[in-house]
């Protein structure tokens, strides 16, 4: 009798050791929790290393296409002159590129003011603008600038924001919300399944019942109003997300502990006076982590699907964050024209979604004891 | 089921054949960005309405492909010297569309209908000019006392408050136009209806399937049917615009009313000349909360307005799909002079020296910053302007957080007055006045979410609408402008609207024009 | 079995009470309504609009009015549209979203079953990872991005169909808007189906009809079918809900009039009794859709009985 009291912790050590071997085994959920893994890190440390911030807008790139190669592109630089120098209302008379510096020739009716210098240096493509030369009369002027680099590899959006910098941050947001929202909806889904699993009786009729009455309940007007009534503050939007979410994990924690119940080795160590407690750390709780941990992969993924649905109707993270879904959103509204916008998030997106819905399914059959 | 599935192929054909072979109806398929709320003129409000009422009924004035005011169902007017009263004749031999003449009392059962509380009509006030209509909306007087009278059938006469100069360039609004009173009495609320509704103008009613699209037919009893060329238009409701412009190149939509700006140098590429831009009679705006500190400080206002690079804004963030703002009334109005502020004409560097000097006198700069939130409501232009402000007003000490809510959240809290420090908002001309706009920083006005509020401005207002001479009128308004709007900003304008249309080269007849009004009636199809 | 249907109808109704109940307070706690606009009211126009549609009454009565109106089954007028009631609404958008959702389904039901069955019966082969694959990538590409692709290639550059619009209901103008509900529906179904599949070739009675003799084809269509496809009509149920009340992106991309829209756009026009008429319709498509599939599994399961 003793026997059957000590042997479940030993069991269990067995079942996660051999759940594990088998993980590991699995090369596609190996793969996907080391690609998981690196994303994650990305999108954290990523933008500290990427030489632009999320929210810095280029004004003279906006819309730009992925490149390997600096910009700006030597057919760009025109156009950048001609902005700069109409901005200070001066006109221009001629531009060279010389030893990597550029020299503006500019002309005005009235003498011209050498603050134009900062008309230059504010486009995103001069630094270090001065006056070379100036004519006698102050009308006509030579300046002189320095051709600042700066690389997009992923391009630029609309509002000439670093693609690649902005699909890290947003990353960021995605993969948070996701797992807060998966969070909260399985813990909530735990302690309600199992309370009305163990209490049973009327309370469990009156749990569930609750339950059957918000499944039939509309999900998506349900997030709208509470997107609309928390304003758009994520972390309390996505505490809500997960509060909805709940109640499939509800219901399987319920059903995982009813059979649990009835086990016979549970029912032996209560005749055998072993405490509630202990008889939920010990049998229940290692029994019921395996359904959890698989659903949870499950749930995160179709938190991030949710949240770019969301963002497609506009109730999305607020400006200047972004996450995946909002980036993506915006790309589809690009296509054709900036097919950039569109590929690079959803390339982060679907590939993330990818590697967690492999490691669900190698959770699951890791841990699916029938398989043994 | 077979038999059935092939019946019913051979039918669908033959359908398509009588359509494309035998008749050759000319059809023109037009994109509405939105589908109208209802079809009834008194129940609507917005452009998209506007568009397909225009087709179905016709006011006392009407306008030309221009734009410009010329009578409809009227045939002529008179006005009295003292500008107050108004008698129309009507047009002899115009009738609805079930042949029945149009009356005078059918005007004055309009009328009355539009101002009745019971109908609930959003756009009464475009009679408020009209001798006790607004009392009539209060409900303090019945609709009876209406200042309108029926001389006779074809002879209708209106009595004014005031002399109104843009009176008649009101009339040509779809909440003035009106229905048959023997339509309404038979069919109630229903009259709206495909099949029950009765009309005056060059179109008819045939279909309207929510969310798919209004089929109109032309009306043979027209008066001018025989220059109306286009046999059925079909309104197709295109809210994703990115949608309509794919269904625009695959030859689904002759026209479209919207365009995604944010796509518009693909666009420019592609489409060449039927992209139509051009200026709109309307105003983007940014309000501050001028009752609560520190916004009340009109410095400090001033400050912020002059950080705004507007120019960028035009450019980049609107692809030049709108025009940089420095007055609240557009340019446009004839006779009117447009106010701007006094740094309209100052370079952004001279803009931002001036805005410098201020902040530091209040203490504000980097190292001291100011927070302030900017409100605005789901759209994703509306939010590339907001980013782009709170970049260029960052490293002036300003610091901005951006509240995106949607449209009904965003306007409840304005409409309330609620807390916020900046929001956005914006105004469509309803017709082609000054004081359309001016009136909404007048005490008190519905749509003053700034609230403010100052007797000089309202003073000036007052004399504007009893002034009998229309020149000393417009220099009224124009004062008023100087003041409320160039002098304390009571609202910051920020960029002009321009409407931007696309037109397939097959429509002639579509005509640019600041109202951005194209009856179909004006157009033909090859 | 009869009893059981109807004892289950009965119960349908206070769960339709409650849900009315919690959904009518709920959207009066948002900001904002229906005559909110970028063009202001003023304020006696927007007192005589509350008049016209007792929204000047107090909360309480309204609530009663509406239940009241309800149970003699009046959804009332609509706030936005008021040449149309709810009911009218929907009679124009459900038939069209009944079709698409159905369509959808059946597809989705058919090839997705048959790609589980092709990749449970190879498991780890070449056609089980192809078919595991594509399954996933369908499931994790969102909607509003497969539906533009589609439009692009087979509308504009292929000229197939055409990029919008429901034509009255004609074939090809489905063809868009169903694939793109399917996808992501196929791609659950297949999974779900290689799983059960999987795990009921495995089952003692599979084995024992194998050591009998019978021949796979035998074997898989009359036994192990019929034990895998459980889960699969559970899924269903919920499924078929929400397909078939219509998706939102789907509708909005391809400019179909269903009711998809509906219940998204009158949440955000404050259109408070469209709000409600969705959340009815919507409760009683899930309500009855969980009923059918409890009668599905005792018609496909033997052992389950419900008295």
């Amino acid at each position: 009798m003793t026997d059957i009291a000590a042997a479940p912790p030993k069991a269990g050590r067995s079942l996660w050791a051999d759940a594990w071997a088998r993980l590991k085994a699995n090369k596609a959920a190996m793969v996907s929790a080391y690609y998981l893994v690196f994303i994650a890190v990305l999108c954290i440390a990523g933008p500290w290393f990427t030489p632009h911030q999320f929210t810095t807008i280029y004004q003279d790139y906006n819309r730009v296409p992925p490149s390997l190669s600096a910009y700006p592109k030597p057919e760009m630089l025109d156009l950048a002159v001609t902005d700069a120098v109409r901005r200070s209302r001066v006109d221009l008379l001629s531009w060279e590129q010389k030893d990597g510096k550029i020299y503006i020739t500019v002309t005005s009716a009235k003498p011209i003011d050498e603050r134009m210098t900062r008309y230059i240096d504010r486009s995103s493509v001069f630094e270090g603008a001065q006056i070379v030369d100036k004519s006698a009369d102050g009308l006509k002027v030579i300046l002189s600038a320095e051709i600042e680099r700066k690389y997009f590899f992923f391009g630029t959006d609309n509002s000439g924001r670093d693609l690649l910098t902005r699909t890290l941050v947003a990353g960021r947001v995605s993969l948070a919300i996701g797992l807060l929202a998966g969070l909260v909806a399985v813990v909530i889904g735990v302690l309600y399944g199992a309370a009305a699993g163990f209490l049973g009786g009327r309370t469990d009729e009156v749990l569930m019942r609750i339950v059957d009455i918000l499944y039939s309940l509309p999900f998506i007007f349900f997030v709208i109003m509470l997107v609309v009534f928390f304003g758009r503050n994520f972390v309390l939007m996505f505490l809500a997300v997960g509060a909805v979410l709940w109640l499939d994990m509800a219901r399987i924690v319920r059903g995982q502990a009813l059979s649990i119940k009835r086990q016979e080795y549970v029912q032996a160590a209560e005749a055998l006076g072993v405490t509630r407690t202990g008889i939920l750390l010990r049998h229940v709780v290692p029994n019921l982590l395996g359904p959890v941990v698989i659903y949870m992969t499950l749930l995160v993924p179709q938190v991030i699907i949710l949240e770019s649905f969301l963002s497609f109707l506009g109730l999305g993270v607020q400006e200047p964050m972004a996450s995946w879904g909002v980036l993506i959103s915006q790309g589809a509204n690009n296509m054709p024209g900036a097919n950039w916008l569109l590929f690079f998030p959803s390339l982060f997106l679907t590939t993330t979604l990818f590697a967690l819905n492999f490691i669900g399914d190698g959770l699951r059959d890791a841990l699916d004891p029938k398989d043994r | 089921m077979n038999m059935n599935f092939k019946s019913w192929l051979v039918g669908t054909t033959m359908l398509a054949m009588t359509a494309s072979g035998a008749f050759a109806e000319v059809v023109l398929n037009r994109g509405n960005s939105m589908d109208p709320e209802s079809l009834d003129p008194h129940k609507t409000s917005t452009v998209n309405e506007a568009n397909v009422i225009r087709d179905l009924f016709m006011g006392l004035t009407v306008q030309d492909a221009k734009a410009a005011v010329i009578p409809g169902a009227a045939e002529s007017w008179t006005v009295s010297d003292d500008g107050k009263v108004y008698t129309f004749k009507l047009r002899t031999g115009a009738t609805w569309s079930d042949g029945s003449p149009v009356t005078a009392n059918d005007f004055v059962f309009a009328w009355q209908r539009l101002t009745d509380p019971a109908t609930g009509a959003e756009y009464a006030y475009m009679l408020a000019p009209v001798v006790n209509a607004e009392d009539v909306t209060a409900g303090k007087k019945k609709p009876a006392e209406l200042g309108v009278k029926a001389v006779d059938d074809m002879t209708f006469e209106v009595t004014l408050n005031a002399p109104t100069p843009y009176f008649l360039e009101m009339l040509t609004h779809q909440a003035t136009y009106p229905v048959s009173k023997a339509n309404i009495e038979k069919f109630g609320a229903e009259f709206s209806k495909p099949g029950n509704m009765v009309s005056n103008g060059a179109y008819t009613l045939a279909e309207f399937v929510p969310n798919d699209h209004i089929k109109l037919m032309k009306n043979p009893k027209f008066y001018d049917a025989a220059n109306v060329k286009i046999d059925v238009v079909n309104f197709i409701p295109t809210e994703d615009k990115s949608t309509a412009m794919k269904r625009f190149e695959a030859g689904e939509l002759d026209m479209n009313d919207d365009l995604p700006t944010e796509q518009l140098a693909d666009l420019k590429a592609k489409f060449g000349n039927d992209l139509k831009i051009g200026p709109y009679l309307g105003t983007y705006y940014y309000i501050f909360k001028i009752p609560k500190a520190p916004w009340d400080n009109v410095k400090l206002r001033h400050a912020i307005s002059m950080l705004i690079d507007r120019d960028y804004l035009a450019e980049k963030v609107w692809s030049n799909t709108m025009i940089p703002s420095y007055s609240f009334v557009p340019p446009g109005v004839s006779g009117y002079e447009t106010r701007t502020t006094d740094y309209a004409e100052m370079s952004q560097i001279d803009r931002e020296e001036a805005a410098k000097k201020v902040l530091g006198e209040l203490g504000i700069g980097p190292d001291k910053p100011l927070k302030m939130e900017i409100h605005y409501n789901t759209s994703e232009n509306h939010k590339n302007t907001a980013v782009a402000i709170q970049e260029q007003l960052k490293p002036f000490g300003i610091e901005i957080s951006l509240v995106n809510t949607d449209g009904k959240t965003h306007y409840g809290l304005l409409e309330q007055h609620g807390d916020f420090d900046v929001a956005r908002a914006g105004w469509i001309a309803d017709y082609k006045d000054p004081a359309n706009f001016l009136d909404l920083c007048k005490t008190g006005a519905g749509n003053n979410y700034s609230e403010y509020s100052n007797p000089e401005y309202d003073g000036l207002l007052a004399k504007a609408a009893a002034a009998t001479d229309p020149a000393e009128r417009m220099k009224d308004l124009s004062d008023a402008e100087a003041i409320g709007v160039a002098r304390d900003l009571c609202v910051m304008p920020l960029l002009y609207y321009s409407y931007h249309d696309i037109v397939s080269p097959k429509v002639k007849g579509w005509e640019e024009n600041v109202m951005d009004v194209h009856p179909t009636r004006y157009m033909s199809k090859e | 079995m009869l009893r059981y249907v109807i004892r289950r109808l009965l119960t349908a109704i206070p769960t339709l009470f409650v849900i009315v109940t919690i959904s009518f307070f709920l959207m009066r706690v948002a900001p904002g309504g229906p005559f909110n606009q970028e063009k202001g009211l003023n304020p006696d126009i927007k007192a005589n609009l509350e008049r016209v549609y007792h929204l000047d009454e107090s909360l309480l009565m309204q609530y009663l009015r509406y239940l009241w109106n309800l149970v003699r089954g009046d959804f009332g007028p609509t706030y936005t549209s008021p040449d149309f009631t709810v009911a009218e609404r929907f009679a124009n958008g459900l038939p069209v979203s009944i079709q698409l959702g159905g369509m959808a389904l059946i597809l989705a039901l058919l090839i997705g079953g048959a790609l589980g069955i092709i990749a449970a019966l190879h498991q780890n082969k070449w056609e089980d990872y192809s078919v595991i694959a594509t399954a996933t990538a369908g499931s994790t590409i969102p909607t509003f991005v497969i539906a533009p692709l589609f439009q692009l290639f087979f509308a504009l550059s292929l000229k197939w169909f055409p990029v919008g619009g429901w034509g009255d209901g004609a074939l090809i103008n489905k063809v868009g808007p169903v694939l793109t509900l399917m996808l992501p529906q196929l791609a659950i179904v297949a999974r779900l189906m290689r799983g059960s599949m999987i795990e009921s070739l495995h089952s003692h009675h599979i084995r024992t009809a194998r050591a009998l003799g019978l021949s796979d084809y035998a074997i898989i269509i009359r036994h192990a079918l019929r034990g895998a496809l459980l889960p699969v009509v559970s899924y269903a149920g919920p499924a078929a809900a929400a397909l078939l009340t219509g998706s939102v992106i789907v509708e909005t991309i391809f400019s179909i009039p269903g009711v998809g829209r509906e219940f998204v756009f009158s949440a955000l026009n404050r259109d408070y009794t469209m709000v409600m008429g969705t959340v009815v319709v919507i409760a009683l498509f899930t309500i009855s859709f969980n009923l059918i599939v409890d009668i599905l599994y005792a018609v496909v399961d033997p052992r389950v009985r419900y008295d």
